[in-house]
């Protein structure tokens, strides 16, 4: 057992290792949260307005929440499941390069091997979504020691199930030339369909029905809730997040922090079980 | 204490006289394709052991399966008592490998490699930089032992694997192919290594090669091909088998030469009208051209003879020569692929 710890730590510390060589993997990550927050973020703000504005209940006068506010957390997200899903599905360029099979043939447990990986996995992108808060202030986000407190356990668990799907994806996959498939059928429709973007008011029905079965929505919401509940806002919008289109609902019911946290938490569970099973299979 | 010590020692003794691996009657299937037709054999303590073929005779998929990276469709295996199927951890612990593809982490450095190994092997935390270090000096890298490995060349990268193959000083070590993609004069260097290692940590040598040259190196071959064994014995054996020296003869008229010289001096002779050639062994090649070139009166180009080689050993044994095999092994693999990924379909 404890040396099924030692190599789960080890094989998280080549995670580590590796991502804090490849720079040029590090500086590339920030060219999307630019590109979201800067172009769509104040692009979008102007004919965006005032969030509150048109929202089904009129919020008492003075009281607002710019959409870069709005969005900000959501490109945090953006940015954490990049770097999960990348993480786990790393798992493809380690048997094209041969580590895995180093790692294989060791007198190690096989789902230590997976558990390692998405661990390492998992602390990467929660490193790359702290990254995106060096653009906070131009969000207009106030970052506070707490925020970030509240936040990093929220993140690194998002960053855990999304990289446990990574390794699940990539366990069975042979070659690094379906990766970009992945990318477009799985990620981007994950993020983009998330409620990451826009604001999940009067959506058509096949959207919110996406929406809602995604799981990606919840960790967004997740991370949104808790990053809006340390911005100063007016309890007024606090208390009514789902009625402005900043919350998620289910079944009309506005969703909570801890809500959020079951439903992330039992994909990440059911991903970690599925990779270790069939991480577990030999040829 | 030291009843344990003497519970060890006589346990090593024991296994000293017991082969180290014992095969009997692996296959592997991918589907209705045969990688690996049944083979048996066992491999003694100490030794070198070669395994030589052509590509896609099968023996990564023999040694992956010793290895336990694959499960056998049939048959049993055991190295150094522990059963590759049952008791897969113990046979881990006791063999090293080395790869036919690279296996390093080329973003980090020698050392990092070599110490994720260690902790993976569970070499005791006091005793791994001490390792590794000793390992690293064996290869003479240990002056570059935190240089990032993408800057190492093939054959340093090389040593480093075989290097790291050793670190939890296995009782076996696998090396597939272990020279491929080197350059010659690396080879040898290479190949110095892997015989003065042998010398000093007293381990057997399991070793696939397609290369003659290399094979000559083995204490015992088995030459495979299609999966399955066709002859296990020393090089000297193997190349005994071939009876004596090998005449090949240049003429125009192969067919016609053949003929002759098998009638006028009652040899077995073999026509290749492709390359205009008559080849035949006989006992003592020297005492025998003199005789033939006095006695024969046919249209002879050019003469030349040599002693056999594994690779005449490989032609007299399955009608085809190691490098003509690789040119349809090509072939032979690609079917496989195909195989494999219609079974990873299903």
């Amino acid at each position: 057992m404890s040396h099924n710890l030692a190599a789960i730590y080890t094989i998280w510390k080549r995670e580590m290792l590796r991502w804090w060589r490849d720079k040029p993997r590090i500086i590339g990550s920030m060219t999307f949260p630019v590109i979201f927050l800067f172009v769509f973020g104040s692009g979008l703000s102007g004919s965006m307005g005032n969030l509150a504005g048109g929202a089904s209940i009129q919020p008492p006068p003075g009281v607002e929440v710019d959409f870069k506010q709005f969005i900000f957390p959501g490109i945090v997200g953006m940015n954490l499941f990049f770097a999960a899903i990348f993480s786990g599905i790393s798992v493809v360029f380690d048997r094209e390069f041969g580590i895995l099979k180093e790692v294989l043939v060791a007198p190690i447990n096989r789902s230590a091997i997976a558990f390692g990986k998405t661990l390492g996995g998992a602390t990467v992108a929660t490193l790359q979504g702290t990254l995106v808060f060096i653009f906070a202030p131009v969000a207009g986000i106030e970052i506070s020691l707490p925020l970030f407190l509240a936040l990093w356990p929220m993140m690194f668990l998002t960053a855990f199930a999304l990289t446990a799907m990574g390794v699940t994806i990539a366990s069975r996959m042979r070659s690094t030339e379906g990766f970009q498939v992945i990318n477009q059928f799985i990620t981007f429709p994950m993020i983009f369909l998330s409620g990451a973007f826009f604001p999940l008011t009067n959506l058509p029905a096949w959207m919110e029905f996406i929406v809602k079965i995604n799981p990606a929505s919840y960790a967004v919401d997740l991370l949104r809730r808790v990053v809006l509940s340390f911005q100063n806002l007016p309890d007024f919008i606090m208390d009514n997040l789902s009625r402005f289109g900043l919350g998620m609902e289910v079944f009309g019911k506005p969703l909570t922090v801890w809500g959020d946290v079951l439903i992330v938490l039992t994909f990440g569970l059911i991903m970690v079980g599925i990779g270790m099973y069939l991480f577990n299979l030999r040829d | 204490m030291s009843n344990a010590a003497t519970q060890q020692s006589q346990t090593q003794n024991h296994r000293e006289a017991s082969p180290i691996v014992e095969v009997d009657s692996l296959v592997k299937r991918y589907g209705d394709f045969a990688a690996v037709k049944g083979i048996s054999f066992n491999v003694k303590q100490g030794e070198i052991f070669g395994f030589l073929g052509p590509n896609g005779a099968g023996k990564t998929t023999t040694i992956s399966m010793l290895a336990t990276l694959l499960a056998p469709t049939a048959g049993k295996a055991t190295i150094a008592g522990y059963d590759i199927e049952s008791q897969r951890a113990e046979v881990r612990r006791s063999i090293g490998i080395v790869f036919q593809e690279p296996s390093l982490d080329d973003s980090l450095t020698a050392y990092e490699n070599m110490d994720f190994h260690a902790v993976l092997y569970q070499i005791p935390r006091a005793e791994r930089r001490k390792r590794i270090m000793r390992m690293l000096e064996m290869v003479q890298l240990d002056d570059r032992a935190n240089e990032i490995v993408e800057r190492f060349s093939g054959g340093m990268k090389r040593r480093l694997e075989i290097a790291r193959g050793l670190l939890h000083t296995p009782r076996l070590l696998f090396l597939d192919e272990p020279t491929t993609g080197l350059d010659p004069q690396t080879r040898r260097y290479t190949w110095d290594y892997i015989l003065r290692l042998r010398e000093e940590e007293n381990i057997t040598i399991f070793l696939t090669t397609h290369y003659m040259e290399e094979a000559e190196f083995a204490d015992r071959i088995v030459i495979m091909d299609h999966g399955e064994i066709v002859a296990l014995n020393t090089p000297e054996g193997l190349k005994s088998q071939v009876g004596g020296d090998i005449i090949t003869i240049a003429t125009e008229t192969p067919n016609a030469d053949a003929q002759r010289i098998q009638e006028q001096f009652n040899i077995e002779t073999v026509a290749d009208a492709a390359k205009g050639e008559v080849r035949f062994e006989v006992k003592d090649a020297a005492s025998f051209i003199p005789q033939f070139v006095r006695e024969y009166d046919g249209n002879i180009q050019r003469l030349n003879m040599h002693r056999p080689t594994l690779d005449d050993v490989f032609l007299k044994l399955t009608g085809r020569s190691i490098r003509d095999s690789e040119l349809d092994s090509k072939d032979v693999n690609r079917a496989r692929l195909r195989q494999m990924r219609r079974i990873r379909r299903r």
